[in-house]
């Protein structure tokens, strides 16, 4: 049973969790001001949220493929089915926020530029109240998002720190030696052995 | 595995990072900090001085929609590798309108005068520019925009701004008193159609080998100029702008030469309150002309903004802090009015009115 992600999805995991966390502090950023700083930082977000679009894509096919370790089995069930729906929250707002970011500048009829020679098409038609709309639905998915990332932090921490039960280092780049003795397993049986019938999707 | 409670220690250390992250994100939106200007603090400037009008522009509310087409000359081919200013006919759909915040204000003001349009070139790429019929604007930053919208609120009792809020806003900004002493003397066009339209902001055109060119443009009509009698401003028709353009329109197409005029080395690009000395080259660089109006009901300009920073690659924003605070503003206001149900226009409301 492997005790902790593939590598990939680890470095995805990171990187991914970086990037978001910038454009949540980028888009609160932008909007606060009307300073020149407004126009960078929108020329920012745009590129940032449409890369974690694809990252999002990226992971989750590899999610699907590889599948996740066990979480201890002492959880309580009830905790087994938060930590589940949190997630699958988490990849929904990863996905569906850029998209919507994409759909309300199309349906607002602003070019979604990416960079001086690259615009992508638009996703949906033309309409101002789709516009109006997706931009409230924006923010408030943009803020919820990071009210679930407070969460998940937090529940990551005491998973290291209280429980000590090895969640947070199915995510870390710890060598297995590093870890609890407990836990300790051989390198090798961290690539994916995998078991997807364990934990099917997110 | 618990083992026992976890010292307090714990706990803080892992309250801490949430917390933390939390406090970065508050200073980051300007929720914690010294008050920060957005485009929704320019909006509600805006909103506070013309009143909240649901569904309509915050500025530039009056407006009516037009159709025609940009026959860009080459003359600027040279300047800026944007296809849209190659030689050839790109489609344009554009708006006029007046100053101010309020759908139904009367045409018999001194206020700005508008064009805005929207180009498409060949690719799909697409050029918004929104443009005021005098060559500077009466302040330089966001932060004397809205200083003067607050300055400028009309009293609730009074119905008229407070004599010491303008005067002590315009001790601290000589350049509004230049502007304004600028309207004043400045002759106001009797018609959109002989309105010369600026595009006050300088912008930067990159030409093919990727050098920058500091420019400022304008588009000078074709119609012979004739001036309103500013005394009798008070008697003028509440309408009577729009019922000219559509009588000329009825009369044959309108048409504008638009100038780009090249900055010389120490020309300030950053102060749309500074224009720039004549003698600088000018270039001639196609002609708009304009065949159709149609009220914003069935029009195709009122659900879009005129962001001046919506460019082609080949154009590109100047450091004139203004052009940021416009995106912001007008994303804003787009953002705002979208939501609400549109009302009529104007113009929409005459011809309703006539057709019955
Ligand atoms: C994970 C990806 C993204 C995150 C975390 C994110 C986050 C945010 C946040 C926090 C705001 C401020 C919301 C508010 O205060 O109401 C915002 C606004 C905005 N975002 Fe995103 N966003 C993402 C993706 C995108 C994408 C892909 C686009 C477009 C292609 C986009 C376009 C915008 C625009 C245009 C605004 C509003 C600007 C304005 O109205 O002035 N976002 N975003
Ligand atoms: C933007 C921020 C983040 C996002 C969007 C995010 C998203 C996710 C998602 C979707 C999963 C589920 C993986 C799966 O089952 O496929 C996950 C797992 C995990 N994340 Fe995050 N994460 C973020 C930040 C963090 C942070 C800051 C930490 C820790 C301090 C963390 C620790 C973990 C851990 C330990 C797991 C494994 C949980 C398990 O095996 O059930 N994450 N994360
Ligand atoms: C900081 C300075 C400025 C602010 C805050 C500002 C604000 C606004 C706002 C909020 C709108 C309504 C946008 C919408 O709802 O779509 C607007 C429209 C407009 N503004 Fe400005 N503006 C500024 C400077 C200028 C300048 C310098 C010009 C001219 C060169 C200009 C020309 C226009 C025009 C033509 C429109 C009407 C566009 C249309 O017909 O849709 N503005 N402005």
């Amino acid at each position: 049973m492997p005790h902790r992600f593939p590598l990939a999805i680890r470095l995805l995991h990171w990187t991914m969790a970086l990037l978001i966390i910038a454009m949540l502090f980028i888009g609160a950023a932008m909007v606060s001001t009307a300073s020149p700083a407004y126009a960078s930082l929108i020329a920012l977000h745009r590129p940032l949220g449409i890369a974690i679009l694809l990252l999002a894509a990226l992971r989750l096919v590899l999610r699907f493929a590889t599948g996740a370790p066990p979480l201890p089995a002492d959880l309580p069930r009830v905790q087994q089915r938060a930590a589940r729906g949190a997630h699958i929250l988490l990849y929904l707002a990863m996905i569906g926020l850029p998209l919507i970011g994409w759909a309300m500048l199309s349906a607002g009829g602003y070019p979604v530029r990416l960079t001086a020679g690259f615009v992508l098409p638009p996703i949906v038609p033309r309409d101002a109240l789709a516009y109006g709309l997706l931009r409230q639905t924006h923010g408030l998915i943009a803020f919820a998002f990071f009210a679930l990332i407070l969460g998940h932090l937090t529940v990551a921490l005491i998973h290291r720190f209280v429980r000590r039960d090895g969640v947070l280092e199915t995510m870390g780049f710890a060598r297995a030696a590093a870890l609890d003795p407990e836990l300790a397993e051989p390198e090798e049986a961290d690539e994916p052995e995998v078991e997807p019938a364990e934990t099917p999707g997110p | 595995m618990i083992t026992a409670r976890p010292p307090l220690t714990t706990i803080a250390a892992i309250a801490a990072a949430p917390i933390l992250l939390l406090s970065g994100f508050a200073w980051a939106g300007g929720w914690i900090g010294p008050p920060r200007i957005g485009g929704g603090t320019i909006a509600d400037a805006l909103e506070s001085n013309a009143g909240k009008h649901e569904g309509y522009r915050r500025a530039h509310a009056k407006g009516v929609c037009f159709t025609g087409y940009f026959d860009a000359s080459g003359g600027a081919d040279a300047l800026s590798r944007t296809p849209l200013l190659r030689s050839g006919r790109h489609a344009v759909i554009g708006r006029f309108s007046t100053g101010g915040g309020k759908p139904f204000a009367t045409d018999g003001r001194n206020v700005f005068r508008a064009m805005a349009l929207q180009l498409t070139g060949p690719d799909g790429e697409i050029w918004r520019l929104a443009m005021d019929h005098t060559p500077i604007f009466p302040v330089a930053t966001p932060e004397a925009f809205v200083a003067l919208q607050r300055a400028a609120r009309p009293d609730p009792s009074t119905g008229k701004p407070d004599p010491a809020a303008m005067k002590a806003y315009l001790a601290r900004h000589p350049e509004t008193r230049a502007y304004q002493d600028h309207i004043a003397a400045a002759p106001l066009p009797d018609s959109f159609a002989n309105s010369t339209y600026y595009s006050i902001n300088a912008f930067r055109f990159i030409d093919g080998a990727g050098s920058a060119h500091a420019v400022r443009w304008a588009f000078e009509p074709e119609a012979a100029f004739g001036a309103l009698d500013k005394a009798a401003l008070a008697s003028l028709p509440t309408d009577h702008l729009f019922t000219d353009l559509g009588a000329r329109l009825a009369r044959g197409p309108l048409r504008w030469r638009m100038i780009v005029t090249v900055a010389a080395p120490g020309d300030r690009t950053d102060d749309a309150t500074v224009p720039w000395p004549a003698g600088r080259r000018r270039i001639d660089a196609g002609t708009l002309t304009i065949a159709r109006a149609e009220p914003e009901e069935s029009g195709a300009c009122r659900d879009i903004t005129f962001d001046p920073t919506i460019l082609p690659d080949g154009i590109a924003l100047s450091d004139d802090p203004l052009l940021a605070a416009r995106s912001a503003a007008y994303a804003s206001s787009f953002g705002r009015r979208a939501v609400e149900a549109p009302g009529p226009s104007a113009v929409g409301k005459t011809l309703s009115q006539k057709g019955r």
